[in-house]
C-alpha cells in the first residue's frame, strides 16, 4: 500500500446522499479476476447523466470526491474501491460512510473523512472554483479560504496510510497469540471446530 | 470498560469470546470461526496469497460455494457432464473457484452438487453456521447468519485475503443497536415486511456503525427463515451485522444437520448457546422500538430500500422531503423508476416477477408463494416470473412437497439455485426500463440490470403481482 501524507488538489463536487456501490461500479463489471482496469466503469450510471460533474474538464483527474451522507452504502464489494482507486481518487469526503466500504477503502490506501453535512456543503462550494487540501497528520482539511476542518480517524488506520503498512503482515506477527486462542477455543468449544466438515 | 460482571449484551459476548489481542489504539484481533467464500470476491484474494507465498491457515473452518455468476437454467446434460457457460468472464470466475479452492485445500459445495446455493442459504442449512460463532463472506449479505445467533458480516476482498491467511480480522467493536418489535404481525405481513418496515425506520444510514440485535416478541415468535430474512436485510439500514437471540426454535433447526455438532457436543454446545442471550439490564448504545401492529404489508417506490410504503399507499411526492439533498434524490428517483408522486402503488404494472435471493429463497418463501400461485395464473401482461430456490435441497424439500408443479401450472418458471435476478451477474436479468416486483434486498439503480426498475416485496406479495400484473396487495388473496 502506498503511504499517505496529504493529498492537494481539484475535488468532484458531487454531494448527493446513499451513493451505493453497485453505483460505484455495476455488478456486471464485477467477472474480473484481477483487480486492475476498473476505473473506466467507475459511476457509469451518474457519467451517463447530461453534465455530471465526474466528466466536467474542469475536474479531470480529481484526487478527491465529496458526496453525501451513507457513502458506498450496499454490496461489499471492494470492486468499488478498485475502481476509485483506478481513476485516481486518493480521498473521498462525506457526513458518513458504509462501515464495509470505509473499509475497502482504507485497505487501498483511500482516505475517507468524515466531516458533518455543514462543512461537506461548504467544502462543495469552494471545490466548484478551488482545489482542496487535505493533511492526513494533522487530521485537517483545508482551503484556500481559510477553512480549516478537523477530522477523526481511527489512529490504527492513521498508522497504516501514513506508513503503507501491510496489515496482514502486522497480524501474521502476533500468530502466538492466535494459536493460543485456538488452543483455547479447543478446550472451551470443541464443537466449533469439530463440527465445520460434514460427517 | 464494564467490569466482569457487568451485564452484557449478545453481541459483547460473541465479540469478548473471540479477542485473540486487545490492542492499544482500540482495535482488536478478532477470531472467525466460519469462512464462506464465493467466486466473485475471491479470486483477487487467492492471488494475492498466491504472489506471498502465503497459506490459508484454516481451510477446515473454510467453506466454497459459487452463486452470484451461476446461471439459473439446466447445468448438466442427460448423462450429468457440465454444460458450458455462454458468459467467457463468468466461466472464468467459476474456474477460478474450482482451482483455487482444492489448490488451498478448501472444500468446495459446485454447482452439480445437491446442496449448492447461495452462500447465506447454504450456511445455516448445513449447520456450518452455529450460535455464538463469528461467520464472514466476501459478501454484504453475511449479516444473513445473525438469524441463528452467530456474529456474520460481510468484508472486502482485503479481507477475505487476510481471513484466508490468518483466520482473524483486525477490527474496532461497533456500537449496539436494539431494535424491538412487540405485538401481533397483522394478516398478510411477513418476516419480509419486518424487515423493510426496520429499514424504513432506521433508514439506508440510521445503522451504519451499530451492530442490531432484533428482540421482542415479534422475534421469539419467528421462524429461523423469518429470522434469517430480517437480519438478512440489516445492511440495508447500514449495520453491519443483525442478531437474533439462539433459542429453542435454533436448536430445533440446527439439530441434525450435516455439519451441527452430535452427542455429548450437541448437549454441550446447546448448553453454552443457552448463555448467549443478552443479560437483563444489559446496555444497548441505541434502541428503536416499533410495534408490529403499525407494520402493513410493505412494498418500495424508490431506488433506496428505505424508500418503503405500504402497499395501499401512494407514491410519495418530493415536495414533501424538507432535507433539499433527498428531495433532489427522490426527484431522480421517480425518474428512474417512471413514476409519479401521488400515484397509487396498487395500481404500478410490472413486467417481471422474481421470487428467490438470499433474502426470500428458502422453503417457507417458496409455501407462501405457492399458496397464492395455486390454481392461478400468471397475468398475461407479465414477461417472465422467476421462482429460484435458494439451494438444491430447497430445491428438493419444494419439488417434494409439489410446489414446483403448482407455480410451473400457474406460469412460472422453476430455475436451478443461485443468486439469479438479484443483482445482474448471471443471465437473469430485468431489462432497461422495465419493472420488477422481487422478493430480493436491493432496488438500487441497475442493480437488476443497467436501467432495471425494482419494487422489494414479500414472496407472496410478488406472487399476487405476477398473478394480477401490478403490484397488489397481498390481503386481497386471503
Amino acid at each position: 500500500m502506498r503511504p499517505i501524507d496529504t493529498i492537494e488538489g481539484k475535488a468532484y463536487p458531487l454531494g448527493r446522499p446513499n451513493i451505493d456501490t453497485d453505483v460505484i461500479i455495476a455488478a456486471h463489471h464485477l467477472k474480473t479476476i484481477t483487480r486492475e482496469g476498473l476505473g473506466r466503469f467507475a459511476f457509469e450510471t451518474i457519467r451517463a447523466e447530461p453534465g455530471n460533474v465526474l466528466d466536467d474538464p474542469a475536474y479531470a483527474g480529481a484526487p478527491i470526491l465529496i458526496a453525501g451522507d451513507n457513502y458506498g452504502c450496499g454490496s461489499s464489494r471492494e470492486h468499488a474501491a478498485w475502481a476509485m482507486a483506478d481513476m485516481g481518487l486518493r480521498a473521498v469526503i462525506a457526513p458518513s460512510f458504509s462501515d464495509i466500504h470505509a473499509g475497502n477503502a482504507f485497505k487501498n490506501g483511500i482516505l475517507t473523512v468524515v466531516l458533518p453535512q455543514a462543512q461537506v456543503d461548504r467544502l462543495l462550494e469552494v471545490a466548484k472554483e478551488f482545489p482542496i487540501a487535505i493533511d492526513l497528520e494533522s487530521q485537517t482539511v483545508t482551503t484556500p479560504y481559510q477553512d480549516r476542518f478537523r477530522f477523526e480517524i481511527d489512529p490504527f488506520r492513521k498508522e497504516c496510510l501514513l506508513k503503507g503498512l501491510d496489515e496482514i503482515g502486522i497480524t501474521l506477527a502476533m500468530d502466538d497469540a492466535i494459536t493460543a486462542h485456538e488452543a483455547k477455543m479447543r478446550v472451551e468449544t470443541p464443537w466449533v471446530e469439530g463440527a465445520a466438515r460434514a460427517a | 470498560m464494564t467490569s466482569a460482571n457487568a451485564p452484557r449484551t449478545l453481541y459483547q459476548k460473541i465479540w469478548d469470546a473471540h479477542v485473540v489481542q486487545q490492542r492499544d489504539d482500540g482495535t482488536a484481533l478478532l477470531y472467525i470461526d466460519r469462512h464462506l467464500v464465493h467466486e466473485v470476491t475471491s479470486p483477487q484474494a487467492f492471488d494475492g496469497l498466491a504472489a506471498t507465498g502465503r497459506t490459508v491457515r484454516r481451510p477446515d473452518l473454510t467453506l466454497a460455494v459459487p452463486d452470484h455468476n451461476i446461471p439459473t437454467t439446466a447445468r448438466a446434460d442427460a448423462v450429468g457432464h457440465r454444460l458450458p457457460i455462454a458468459d467467457p468472464q463468468s466461466a472464468a470466475q467459476l474456474d477460478a473457484l474450482r482451482r483455487n479452492a482444492p489448490a488451498f485445500g478448501i472444500e468446495l459445495i459446485d454447482d452439480l452438487a445437491a446442496e449448492q446455493g447461495i452462500v447465506h442459504v447454504v450456511g445455516p442449512e448445513q449447520g456450518f453456521t452455529l450460535p455464538g460463532t463469528t461467520v464472514v463472506c466476501g459478501d454484504s449479505h453475511t449479516a444473513s447468519h445473525g438469524a441463528l445467533g452467530a456474529l456474520g458480516f460481510g468484508i472486502g476482498t482485503s479481507e477475505v485475503e487476510h481471513v484466508l491467511a490468518t483466520q482473524t480480522l483486525l477490527l474496532k467493536r461497533s456500537k449496539s443497536l436494539e431494535v424491538r418489535v412487540d405485538g401481533q404481525l397483522g394478516p398478510g405481513v411477513t418476516p419480509k415486511d419486518v424487515a423493510l418496515a426496520i429499514v424504513a425506520r432506521l433508514t439506508a444510514a440510521g445503522g451504519a456503525g451499530y451492530v442490531a440485535e432484533y428482540t421482542g416478541s415479534v422475534f421469539r415468535a419467528m421462524s429461523i427463515e423469518g429470522r434469517l430474512t430480517v437480519c438478512n436485510m440489516s445492511i440495508e439500514a447500514g449495520a453491519r451485522a443483525g442478531l437474533v437471540a439462539p433459542d429453542d426454535s435454533t436448536f430445533a433447526y440446527l439439530e441434525g444437520r450435516p455439519r451441527s455438532p452430535k452427542g455429548a457436543d450437541w448437549d454441550r454446545a446447546v448448553a453454552y448457546w443457552r448463555t448467549l442471550a443478552s443479560d437483563p439490564g444489559a446496555v444497548y448504545d441505541k434502541t428503536v422500538v416499533i410495534d408490529a401492529a403499525t407494520i402493513a404489508p410493505l412494498v418500495t417506490w424508490g431506488t433506496s430500500p428505505d424508500d418503503v410504503v405500504a402497499i395501499t399507499g401512494i407514491v410519495p411526492d418530493p415536495a414533501a422531503f424538507d432535507d433539499p439533498a433527498r428531495r433532489a434524490a427522490a426527484e431522480k428517483s421517480l425518474t428512474y423508476m417512471g413514476l409519479i408522486a401521488g400515484q397509487r402503488m396498487q395500481d404500478v404494472a410490472v413486467d417481471r416477477i422474481f421470487i428467490g435471493s438470499c433474502t426470500n429463497s428458502r422453503i417457507e418463501d417458496l409455501r407462501a408463494a405457492a399458496a397464492v400461485a395455486r390454481g392461478r395464473h400468471v397475468a398475461s401482461g407479465v414477461k417472465q416470473a422467476l421462482v429460484v430456490p435458494g439451494s438444491g435441497l430447497v430445491k428438493r424439500q419444494a419439488e417434494a412437497e409439489g410446489l414446483d408443479r403448482i407455480f410451473i401450472e400457474a406460469g412460472f418458471e422453476w430455475r436451478e439455485p443461485g443468486c439469479s435476478m438479484c443483482l445482474a451477474m448471471n443471465p437473469d436479468k430485468v431489462p432497461a426500463g422495465e419493472r420488477c416486483a422481487s422478493t430480493s434486498n436491493r432496488n438500487f439503480v441497475g442493480r437488476q440490470g443497467p436501467g432495471s426498475r425494482t419494487h422489494l416485496l414479500s414472496p407472496a406479495m410478488a406472487a399476487a403481482a405476477a398473478v394480477t400484473g401490478r403490484l397488489t396487495d397481498v390481503r386481497e388473496f386471503a
